[in-house]
């Protein structure tokens, strides 16, 4: 961007490589942070809302109204409550992790056919043992792609805690953006990305570690 | 309580509802650059998606490319967007902007386009071809009408995110109410900061509630509705 300087400074990207692979970790760190206290709060949500149905719609509602507001704003309202830290880029991306996996539990668990329902039920099964027996395990499918969209959707958020002094890769995008320097804008974008993709790619595969009775036919 | 008492202050403070950097001039820059992305991003993505679904066609592309938008984070777009506008000797400010945030509306648009058309019973659309409708005809006076809520709602979630995302065209120097937020951060100014963060979840609520209205308004009746008026004229 600046004249002369090329798109892409190899020399500057081998004496950061260390630098690079700090950013790296933190930004997988902040991610699998959020998706996992996301995914506790929101199994402990669902089975609630699994067991009274009239607390689902004001669960969704509010985890709704989380989700709409601009995460940038969020993480703005936070901070001066709780500073430039990360338990500010935590709240933010955890809160934003709820409405997805809520609705992919629940949804997972009510889109069980009745029959088989039922025929646990015939069998003997108490409701609870039904549950974590037959329901969740027959729900996994559309519960790992909540996880999935889950995922994606913090790495790319964990970007923009960069603004708040967090931010893994983003951080390389917000120095390249105030430095008009191309190479740290390039190298955080192309690996946020490239890391969205693979944590994608890897879920699919632990989805078919986890529901091998899937893959019968193929 | 006394840093609410302070928000308040300074939001009613006059000197901040005049001027360019006043709430007014940061919401219409906010809403300008919004609404003309939302424009660009619907031509964009409803006119192929909506054709895509009446073909047929193209399934796997219009479905996925919405995993793949998720995948692009907006900060990523940003940077994407910074060297090529500059490139095209557009500058800082709106346009980087603008090239961020429209590429973000059109994955949910796209998708729910194709998926609202290609959802419409079958039946339906081969009874109107059946009454001599032409394609252009079942297009526009059965699936469009039916698909409408639908390809709506794809608009909403899209106004929501580039709302939430033009938020950070401050950082390349753009106007809007991240102004408000960008020079919060940077200036300590924690009022500024919240006026500016309240703001923008306010705007982008508005959008979701007016949308929600909007996809209601042209929904069809539903069945029992329509049963319950087709009821008389049945012996």
């Amino acid at each position: 961007m600046t004249p002369g300087e090329p798109l892409l400074r190899w020399d500057w990207i081998l004496d950061h490589l260390g630098e690079i692979g700090e950013r790296l970790s933190q930004h997988l760190l902040l991610t699998l942070l959020a998706v996992g206290i996301g995914a506790l709060l929101s199994f402990g949500l669902s089975i609630w809302t699994l067991r009274r149905p009239g607390a689902y719609a004001p669960v969704t509602w509010i985890a709704g109204v989380l989700y709409t507001i601009p995460s940038l704003a969020l993480f703005a309202l936070l901070v001066p409550i709780t500073g430039l830290s990360v338990l500010t880029a935590e709240i933010g991306l955890v809160s934003y992790t709820l409405l997805i996996l809520i609705r992919a539990i629940v949804g997972g668990v009510r889109g069980v056919p009745a029959d088989v329902r039922e025929a646990a039920e015939g069998l003997g099964y108490t409701g609870r043992q039904s549950l974590w027996q037959i329901e969740l395990p027959l729900a996994l499918p559309v519960i790992v792609a909540g996880v999935r969209i889950a995922v994606v959707t913090t790495i790319g958020l964990v970007t923009v805690t960069a603004l708040i002094g967090q931010g893994g890769l983003g951080y390389f995008i917000l120095q390249g953006i105030q430095r008009f320097f191309s190479t740290a804008l390039i190298v955080g974008a192309v690996l946020s990305v490239a890391l969205a993709v693979l944590a994608d790619a890897a879920l699919v595969l632990l989805q078919r570690r986890l529901t091998p009775w899937l893959r019968t036919g193929r | 309580m006394q840093f609410v008492a302070s928000v308040v202050g300074w939001l009613t403070d006059p000197t901040h509802w005049q001027g360019i950097d006043g709430i007014p001039n940061r919401v219409g820059e906010h809403l300008w650059l919004s609404g003309l992305s939302v424009l660009l991003a619907t031509l964009l993505a409803a006119l192929p998606g909506v054709w895509l679904g009446h073909r047929g066609r193209g399934e796997f592309l219009a479905i996925n490319v919405t995993n793949l938008g998720r995948a692009l984070p907006s900060m990523a777009l940003l940077a994407f967007a910074l060297p090529v506008s500059i490139a095209l000797g557009l500058g800082l400010g709106f346009w980087p902007t603008l090239f961020a945030v429209v590429p973000l509306g059109i994955p949910p648009i796209l998708t729910n386009s194709y998926t609202a058309v290609r959802g419409v019973d079958r039946d339906v659309v081969e009874a109107a071809r059946g009454m001599g409708l032409s394609e252009w005809q079942v297009l526009g006076a059965i699936e469009l009408p039916i698909a409408l809520p639908l390809i709506l709602a794809g608009v909403r979630n899209a106004t929501v995110a580039i709302i939430a995302t033009a938020t950070l065209g401050a950082l390349v120097a753009g106007g809007g109410l991240g102004r408000y937020i960008v020079d919060g951060l940077a200036l300590q100014d924690y009022q500024r900061l919240c006026v500016g963060a309240l703001l923008v979840a306010l705007l982008a609520i508005l959008a979701e509630v007016a949308f929600g209205a909007l996809e209601r308004a042209t929904a069809m009746p539903d069945a029992r509705g329509a049963t319950a008026r087709a009821r008389p004229a049945t012996p």
